[in-house]
């Protein structure tokens, strides 16, 4: 039984009469009850004659006898609806059988010929022939834009019918062609999969549909409303469902009306579906990474289309990664970086890497521990740690920290004097050095000039011999070190050779730390230690003594 | 006192920039620059060792960036990654004049087409600079060509070997004289 009420026969009469789907008159008489549109079709269609006729019949019966509302369709009706065009209340034709087999003039035939059991078997098939891992589904539907002038042409249609009988009804109450889709088709996917089709999954599964014969439907809208459709970048058209929207919002009833047929003009075929798209959110796993070699660059090197180096830390953390989460493609991103030739020692520099529409993406401790491995093992150029899976929202730790924070280095200088042991002693004394940077000219051509004030906070010296001596620094994050040591032109104020009054020169360098805490430190499931510990002492909150 | 070392490693220029030279400039004798391409192709304009700047240890007079009535070098300012508002200039375009303490004068002009990015303000307050270290803190202009005309724009310039081949010549046309 449909939960119509007498207001709305009008309505179903108005809109059977336009020739408009059994589920579509549903949605303008604002049933909410979603089981109602999950009847078939033909059900549906059935019980609205019947509604219809019911009152028809009431009325014949005269306006003193009762029919109670569960009383039993009469049969007299039905044979009648049958047979079609009969001609009830002066001359009002409802043409109740048409509306069976011709399209929807409103939905185009979304809600007639894509909401069964066959269609959502199809989609389906789409979604496991691509191998997810899941639990769960979002299912999202794109529909034409001329959707919404069929949509508005149809509520002008039924406006005035209900104003005549004194009626109100907002456009705001209507269901929405998409919304009664889902109800339908989320069940039947739901039983199709075995898993619960909800609002918020990891998992999107995006059905679109097209109607190239009505796309010409929006276009007496560009005429008038020209402010909102504005060409831009990655559009195929400027007829989108927002700006479609916006200029019927816009647009008044009497031009529409002039511009637009109401109802709709009858079209010859339905939507066109296109290919299922599935598409899981990005998976996002942290680490730290040691860099031992002075010939390995940080991401591809890549000179006018050709390959400079062989491999890169990136490509050599990445493709474990990409293997084990099956992903389409990634985001590599560090806490800063370093040159092809420095080294990265210590704990290493925090990084992240986002895996996009991944196959796989739950993983336990002891699996990802495995894939850090795998990385491991693959080269003795890199080592990685703490490998983890984190959340997007935590990525952002990583980038917060890379400009307060201090990082220490080790180098190997040059100078051009002499030097013996005590030379070196002043530099042991420094504290603070604050140091004014032009952009380096190695990076001028695609960063902005500008002079950078930086800290120096301590050096330490080690001789080596009387041209070399070690040099350990501990500096504001973003001070160029190779900059510092050799001056760069003199662009940077003052340099070591300038403290030093003697040229010098930077032969090699080593991050030995980078001051950030994130991604936490993660623990051996196997090696019995207590994961539940505060991994590092920087969560303490107590400081050291 | 004075051990310095003769280099067995290569310095901050072998290693990161390609020596280009242009010599004769505007037919004048021996006023010879240097131009040091970054292999990011960035460039930065000095002055050569045999440019008589250099040669006849004289001390300099004065160092003027302002070419013309209308323009100076000084004023120009770039903003952004892709550096507008820097003047562009074209090979022969001058980027300052210096006189020396004899009274000659000599301009320094860019060398390469690309736009201006920075002139070296330091040389103004320590002229000095310009003689004991042209080559680093005594540099003139950084230049950045255009990224299509990278490659293009060193096909008029020398290379350090066709330089020494010139300097070898001149020095023998010197000992015929």
């Amino acid at each position: 039984m449909l939960p119509l009420k007498d207001k709305d026969r009008p309505i179903a009469v108005a809109l059977l009469g336009a020739g408009c789907c059994p589920r579509c008159i549903l949605r303008f008489c604002c049933v909410s009850l979603q089981s109602a549109y999950r009847q078939p079709h033909e059900d549906i269609l059935f019980e609205l004659q019947r509604f219809i006729h019911e009152k028809v019949a009431d009325e014949s019966h005269g306006a003193t006898e009762e029919v109670p509302a569960d009383s039993p369709p009469c049969k007299k009706v039905r044979l009648e609806a049958e047979q079609g065009g009969e001609v009830h209340e002066g001359g009002e034709d409802i043409s109740v059988v048409e509306g069976k087999s011709k399209i929807c003039v409103v939905c185009l035939g979304v809600l007639q010929d894509f909401c069964d059991k066959d269609f959502a078997k199809k989609v389906a098939e789409a979604v496991t022939s691509e191998k997810y891992e899941f639990d769960s589904l979002v299912l999202s539907v794109s529909l034409p834009a001329q959707l919404s002038v069929r949509e508005h042409s149809a509520w002008l249609l039924i406006k005035t019918e209900v104003r005549q009988k004194g009626l109100c009804l907002g456009k705001d109450d209507v269901i929405q062609v998409k919304e009664a889709f889902k109800w339908i088709l989320q069940s039947l996917l739901s039983q199709q999969l075995g898993v619960p089709v909800v609002s918020k999954s990891p998992l999107e599964v995006s059905v679109g549909f097209t109607h190239p014969e009505t796309d010409g439907d929006c276009h007496f809208l560009a005429a008038a409303c020209s402010g909102c459709f504005k060409p831009a970048k990655n559009k195929l058209s400027v007829f989108t469902r927002m700006a479609v929207a916006k200029a019927l919002e816009r647009i008044s009833e009497e031009s529409f009306r002039r511009k637009f047929t109401c109802p709709p003009w009858l079209p010859a075929t339905k939507c066109t579906v296109q290919e299922v798209q599935c598409l899981h959110a990005p998976v996002f796993v942290a680490g730290r990474y040691n860099k031992f070699s002075r010939t390995l660059p940080q991401t591809p090197w890549v000179i006018d289309g050709e390959r400079r180096m062989e491999s890169s830390v990136e490509e050599l953390i990445t493709s474990p990664l990409i293997a084990s989460f099956q992903a389409e493609g990634f985001n590599f991103s560090s806490s800063g970086r370093e040159d092809v030739d420095v080294r990265t020692l210590g704990n290493g520099r925090p990084f992240a890497v986002e895996l996009l529409n991944p196959r796989r993406a739950r993983f336990s401790p002891a699996e990802v521990r495995k894939i850090q491995e795998a990385i491991n093992k693959s080269s003795d150029k890199i080592r990685v740690r703490d490998l983890q899976i984190v959340t997007r929202d935590a990525v952002g730790h990583m980038k917060e920290g890379e400009e307060e924070k201090t990082k220490s280095y080790s180098a190997l200088i040059w100078t051009h004097k002499a030097i013996e042991e005590q030379d070196l002693e002043f530099i042991n004394d420094i504290k603070d050095l604050g140091i004014a940077q032009k952009t380096p000219l190695r990076v001028l051509h695609r960063r902005p000039l500008a002079v950078r004030q930086r800290v120096i906070h301590t050096m330490a010296t080690r001789f080596r011999d009387d041209h070399h001596f070690y040099l350990q620094l501990r500096t504001q994050a973003g001070t160029y070190i190779k900059e510092f040591v050799h001056g760069d032109f003199g662009r940077t104020k003052p340099s070591l050779g300038d403290l030093m009054k003697t040229e010098t020169d930077i032969l090699e360098l080593d991050v030995e730390s980078v001051d950030v805490d994130w991604p936490p430190a993660v623990t051996d499931p196997e090696s019995g230690e207590n994961p539940d510990l505060p991994a590092s002492p920087q969560h303490g909150g107590t400081p050291d003594c | 006192m004075d051990e310095t070392e003769v280099r067995r490693t290569p310095s901050v220029i072998d290693r990161y920039f390609t020596r280009w030279y242009k010599t004769d400039l505007k037919g004048k004798p021996c006023e010879d620059h240097c131009i040091l391409q970054h292999s990011n192709r960035i460039c930065v304009i000095t002055l050569a060792e045999s440019h008589p700047l250099l040669q006849n240890g004289k001390a300099i007079e004065s160092i003027n960036y302002q070419i013309s009535a209308g323009c100076s070098r000084l004023q120009n300012k770039v903003s952004g990654k892709s550096k507008r508002g820097g003047q562009f200039l074209t090979e022969l375009a001058p980027l300052c004049r210096i006189k020396n303490s004899d009274g000659e004068e000599y301009t320094v002009y860019s060398c390469v087409r690309g736009r201006l990015l920075e002139v070296n303000e330091d040389i103004l307050t320590r002229p000095n600079l310009l003689l004991e270290k042209p080559s680093a803190e005594g540099y003139i202009a950084v230049l950045l060509p255009k990224f299509e005309e990278s490659k293009s724009i060193t096909d008029t310039l020398l290379t350090r070997a066709e330089y020494e081949d010139i300097l070898l010549k001149r020095s023998a046309v010197k000992v015929d004289q």
